[in-house]
């Protein structure tokens, strides 16, 4: 077995009647040479660093290197937000409080990337604790989300350097939401859609790190980003359709991160990194 | 950062922020610099270029580097003590911003590094995203390895039979060579090879390699 779109992924799914998450653990199993427990094993080692990230995120006072962040995440978990659902109040509070806990030099599983480590974790958090899911269950749609970033390294970019945020946050955001989708019993091809739906939300997202560091606006965007796989996974399970093929939104995805400029792909020379206070915080950071 | 082949490769690593590029990467070549020189670190001085003079101290760089020299790997939660961890071990750091030119990756680091023996090494080493690095250079000499093999690193004179001799002596012990460089600094200068293996090679084959080369080094693969 072999996949490289997320239109074989949903293939594979549907002649083995499988949720998806179980045919790229399969794959990866087959490809290593493992028996599959084994390769559940090493994902169950992940989750467990990324729980320990979700609670230290909004419990410890948490202050990065650089001093220009930490904080926002506990701060945002012990309010009732006024617009959003307390409990999607409490997960994008997790997202934030995950990219603190890098920020600051904790341990985090980089999810495709280190400066996108806070969404698909805090997504499956909310889906255990909202959704009651059981871990194994939570495991496997760790392999969901898995195959939807390798099908997009493979015909688009993980790398803001490459593609910019959209390659990163975006990325991480279409795998939350096709993990949320196929949890929530949705097809996969709901799945599908919901990763279309959240890149198209995503799409032309630049990579401005302001003085370089995974800071601003790389931690308010882990918080976005889970908004929009929120959004996406939602209007997935309704039914809506995305009038762009999955794969072909992420053939546009690899055509606009080419596009961009290199000033905005991570070399924290245009965007917000190149504001006046921007670049003042460069001046004083480095 | 290229295509992933593994699940593991889009949710991993494991790893102490902030970023796989300036901080994981940085544990690595301190781990992979460590691993050449085979014995504790005595002294370093650690030269960032490009973007890891740039940003290296908000990622980090300047602490991930040390904890690799102190033999932490990149998910150590002491990577952000680890300078007074070395403080307290007596190793000499210095930290230098510099520009070695536009030849120059733009990830670069060079380590000057002395060992408790009084061994030193000058190893020059990239980062080239998602955590992964490569050794650029050993002693000012070209090489490349990735450290995620076995491998033999050796400086010798340029006189025929050395890479006859160190490839005859791996296929003996019935090592398998994945990657294999060679470098010189002129013709009959010194030169550098770097053969990286799936098995590991015994201590009795290094021993025959020393009596013809210069230094010999032999690196286990490191995760």
């Amino acid at each position: 077995m072999y996949y490289e779109t997320i239109k074989q992924l949903i293939r594979l799914a549907g002649r083995q009647k499988k949720p998806i998450g179980e045919i790229v653990l399969a794959i990866e199993a087959e490809q290593e040479n493992e028996s599959p427990s084994t390769i559940r094993g090493q994902m169950v080692i992940s989750w467990e660093v990324m729980k320990q990230a979700l609670d230290r995120g909004v419990t410890d006072n948490i202050r990065s290197v650089s001093g220009l962040s930490g904080g926002d995440a506990k701060l945002f978990f012990a309010r009732t937000p006024k617009f959003l659902n307390p409990d999607v109040g409490k997960a994008v509070a997790r997202a934030l409080g995950v990219a603190e806990v890098n920020a600051a030099m904790g341990k985090i599983v980089a999810c495709p990337t280190a400066g996108s480590c806070g969404i698909v974790p805090a997504a499956l958090l909310f889906a255990k604790e909202r959704l009651q899911i059981d871990e194994e269950t939570i495991i496997t749609a760790l392999f969901t989300a898995a195959g939807i970033g390798i099908v997009c390294s493979m015909n688009a970019s993980i790398s803001g350097a490459e593609g910019g945020c959209q390659a990163e946050c975006g990325v991480a955001a279409a795998m939350a939401a096709g993990a949320l989708t196929e949890l929530s019993g949705g097809s996969a091809t709901m799945v599908g859609h919901a990763v279309a739906l959240t890149l198209i939300n995503m799409l032309g997202l630049v990579c401005d790190p302001v003085a370089g560091l995974v800071e601003v606006p790389c931690i308010l965007r882990n918080a976005g980003a889970l908004m929009q796989a929120f959004l996406a996974a939602d209007l997935a399970l309704t039914g809506i359709k995305s009038r762009i093929p999955v794969d072909e939104v992420i053939g546009a995805m690899r055509e606009v991160g080419q596009a961009l400029p290199e000033s905005l792909r991570e070399t924290a020379l245009g965007g917000l990194a190149n504001t006046p206070t921007g670049r003042r915080l460069r001046r004083k950071l480095t | 950062m290229g295509k992933a082949d593994s699940v593991f490769e889009i949710i991993g690593p494991i790893m102490i922020g902030p970023s796989s590029s300036h901080t994981a990467a940085a544990v690595r070549i301190g781990q992979i610099s460590l691993a050449i020189l085979g014995e504790p670190v005595n002294e370093a001085i650690i030269q960032f270029h490009g973007s890891y003079a740039l940003t290296g101290k908000g990622h980090g760089s300047d602490k991930a580097i040390v904890a690799g020299l102190l033999g932490f790997d990149a998910a150590d939660e002491r990577i952000k003590d680890s300078l007074a961890i070395a403080k307290q071990q007596n190793m000499k750091l210095d930290f230098q911003k510099v520009d070695l030119g536009d030849d120059y990756h733009p990830n670069t680091v060079r380590l000057l590094i002395a060992g408790v023996s009084g061994m030193h090494f000058e190893i020059t080493a990239i980062s080239v995203g998602g955590g992964n690095i490569s050794i650029v250079e050993f002693n000012g000499l070209p090489i490349q390895l990735s450290g995620e093999y076995h491998t033999l690193i050796t400086i010798h004179s340029d006189r025929p039979g050395i890479v006859a001799k160190a490839t005859s002596i791996i296929s003996q012990h019935k090592v398998n060579i994945s990657t294999m460089n060679l470098s010189r600094q002129r013709r009959g200068g010194l030169a550098a090879m770097a053969i990286e293996m799936d098995q590991p090679l015994p201590p009795e084959a290094i021993k025959e390699l020393e009596e013809k080369a210069q230094i010999v080094r032999i690196i286990p693969p490191i995760y």
